[in-house]
Formats: structure tokens, sequence, C-alpha cells
């Protein structure tokens, strides 16, 4: 292609405004979502109270599914909750109170004043009474009817997960629609595992989340598509900030740090 | 069933280059029309798709989301995407959610068409 024919050819047509009126336009509105999203940061940084569980979050950027190895899913989870209460009630309960609905095996370190955009969450999943791994989630946007985590690098999943309350003929549905390729070829190599703990994991969050509103023994519908089949092998290296090695040597290293601080060393 | 907010239109800026002009709202409700609009693109042998964002109204996660799905879509077919028009807000949003590093961002047309 001759890039400069095609410049001129568009100009001539007169099919394109000039680019200084377009940018100027542009920045002259500001739409209404602008609330909604989480200021733009380079590098996440973790609130002081809860440090101490955000050392595989500090310092990293987040990563979204085109930054992450495996194959892309898109993996939805939804619950009908009828007439027991509208979507953005729902959403704004999910928001005050969203660890609460989480599952045994996750612990959700958010802020107090519950999900707001730009917040950045620690957490610590895994079975039983056993190590846990750390990572975390940054809140990318959150409105009346949804919102939605994007996780750090290192994290399982280099995905967006968006939480949601839909109202369809007077019924309300609550929803939970991820996108995500696992971060690493260690993570991808555990998916089958890791893809049944999701299921158990999510499933548990939505009956908990609609029993808290008085609808017990619903059922979830789980559906799972497979959008890119292709392993992005250029993303390898992601394995280095692996957050279930990091998390390892983090509580392998427990006792040095403790002797160090204790020596004030 | 969300009613889309937005109108696209398809056209060719040069061999080989389609630009999709994006008016409205982009949601999760916006799929078919962008997926058609790719569509359109794509039978009419772009090997670049440039999308317009300079009417864009308004966009939340969900319309992120299907821009990372289109992305993919894109690339599947060994098209490369570039975006055009966008606010600072939006040139943001890009930016936070790393999109940019597989959507090319350009201050207008005629550069994005000079950059491929």
């Amino acid at each position: 292609m001759s890039d400069e024919t095609s410049a001129e050819r568009v100009v001539e047509a007169g099919q394109a405004a000039p680019a200084t009126q377009v940018d100027e336009a542009a920045a002259s509105i500001t739409p209404r979502d602008a609330g909604n999203w989480a200021a733009k940061v380079d590098r996440l940084s973790v609130a002081d109270e809860v440090s101490g569980f955000g050392y595989n979050v500090a310092g990293r950027r987040v990563a979204g599914p085109h930054q992450g190895f495996g194959r892309l899913w898109q993996r939805t989870y939804s619950v009908d909750l009828g007439s027991a209460v509208g979507p953005q009630e729902l959403v704004a309960d999910w928001r005050a109170h969203f660890g609460d609905f989480w599952p045994k095996g996750g612990v959700f370190h958010g802020a107090l004043t519950g999900i707001e955009p730009g917040a950045v969450a620690p957490l610590e999943v895994g079975g039983g009474r056993g190590p846990k791994l750390a990572t975390g989630v940054l809140v990318l946007y959150a409105d009346d009817e949804s919102f939605t985590f994007m996780t750090p690098e290192g994290h399982m999943f280099a995905s967006m997960i968006t939480f949601s309350g839909e109202e369809a003929d007077g019924a309300t549905t609550a929803r939970i629609r991820i996108l995500l390729r696992t971060s690493d070829p260690l993570f991808e190599l555990g998916w089958p595992i890791m893809k049944r703990a999701e299921d158990t994991f999510w499933s548990g969050t939505l009956r908990n989340l609609a029993a808290s509103h008085g609808v017990d023994d619903v059922h979830v519908q789980e559906e799972s598509e497979c959008l890119d089949r292709q392993r992005l092998w250029k993303n390898w290296r992601n394995v280095w900030h692996n957050a279930g090695i990091r998390s390892a040597w983090h509580i392998v290293t427990a006792p040095f740090r403790s002797q160090k601080s204790a020596t004030g060393a | 069933m969300a009613v889309p907010k937005l109108t696209v239109n398809v056209r060719t800026a040069a061999p080989g280059a389609a630009v999709i002009e994006i008016h409205g709202e982009v949601t999760a409700a916006s799929e078919n029309a962008l997926m058609s609009a790719h569509e359109q693109a794509t039978d009419s042998g772009a090997r670049l798709v440039v999308l317009d964002f300079s009417g864009l109204e308004y966009m939340n996660s969900g319309g992120i989301g299907m821009l990372v799905t289109l992305l993919v879509r894109a690339q599947r077919r060994q098209q490369r995407l570039a975006a055009i028009g966008l606010s600072d807000h939006y040139r943001q949003i890009f930016e936070l959610t790393r999109l940019d590093e597989a959507i090319a961002l350009h201050a207008d047309e005629a550069s994005a068409l000079t950059a491929a």
C-alpha cells in the first residue's frame, strides 16, 4: 500500500476532518462514563492497611487477556433472582459487600468503602487451611449496574472480570463474565484443575449472593466459550511474575524476614 | 435486552485499508453492530482496520471487553487494528488496559495509514 497516496486520497475525498479539529473537539467533551473508570496508572500501588497482603500486586502492571499466555476463554456464570431485587440494588449490595459473598477458600482484602474505580484489592486464594496464593485486582470500572476487575501481572489469569445485574421481563439476573487467558505456561498446565476450581468458586459466590437476597436453591448457569485457541508464546516470560511461585517463596522466607526485622537489620 | 445506541459506517480508505466509523455508545450490546462492520471490512479485503472513535460518546467495560474479542478476530485474519479520534479520556482507558499495545493509536487517519 502506498501510504502517501492513501493519505492524500482521504483528504481529497473530504472524508476526514483535520486532525487538530478532531483533537480539540474530542478533548473538550467530558463523557458521562468519566467517573466510572479508574484513573490511568502505570503500576499498581496498595493501600497501607492491606499492604501486607499486596506483595504480589504492588509495583505490578495490570495484564489484560492480550498480555496473557493461554487460550482465550469467555466464561459466564449467571443466576436468576426473579423479582427479589432490582439490578441497581443488587449491584450496590455486591459492591458494598463483595468479599462477604466469596465462598470459603478466598479472602478479599478490599476497602471498607466497597468497590470503587481505581481501588486495588489484594486477595488470597487456595483451598483448605494450607498456604494461599496471594494476588489482587484493580477495580477498572464501576457503575450502577456493573463493575469490572482487571488482574495484575503474575495473577493466575490475565483477565477482565465483569459483575453485573441485568433486568429482563421483570426479572433480575446476576452475572459474572470473565474474559481470560492463563498468564503463563505453568498456569496453563494447571488450567484443567483451575477451571473446575473457578466453576466452584464463582457458582458459590452467586449462590451466596442470591441467598443474601432471600433466593435459595438457585441454579447457576455456566457457559464457557473458547474465543482463541492460540497460545501467545511471546508472553511465556510472564512466568517470572508467577504469583504461585512468588507466594511460595514469600512463605518459605518468612522466618528469615522476621529474624531480620527483630534484629533491626 | 439492551438496545444498542451505536451506529457504524464502514468505508475503504485505501487499498487494503478500511475505516470503521463509530458513533454513539460502545457497550456489550453493540457487539453485533461492530462485528458486522468488521465482517464488512474483511470482505473488502482490508489488512488494516482503522477504528474511528471520533463519534464515541460512551463506553463501559463491556465495550472494552468487546474490543478485546474484536482484536482476536482481527489477529486471526492477519489484520492489524488501529484507532483514531480518541479523546484524552478514552486514550487513557486504552493505555490503562494496555489495549494500546495491541491496537495502535494514531492522531488521525492519515497517520494511521502512513504507519501501515
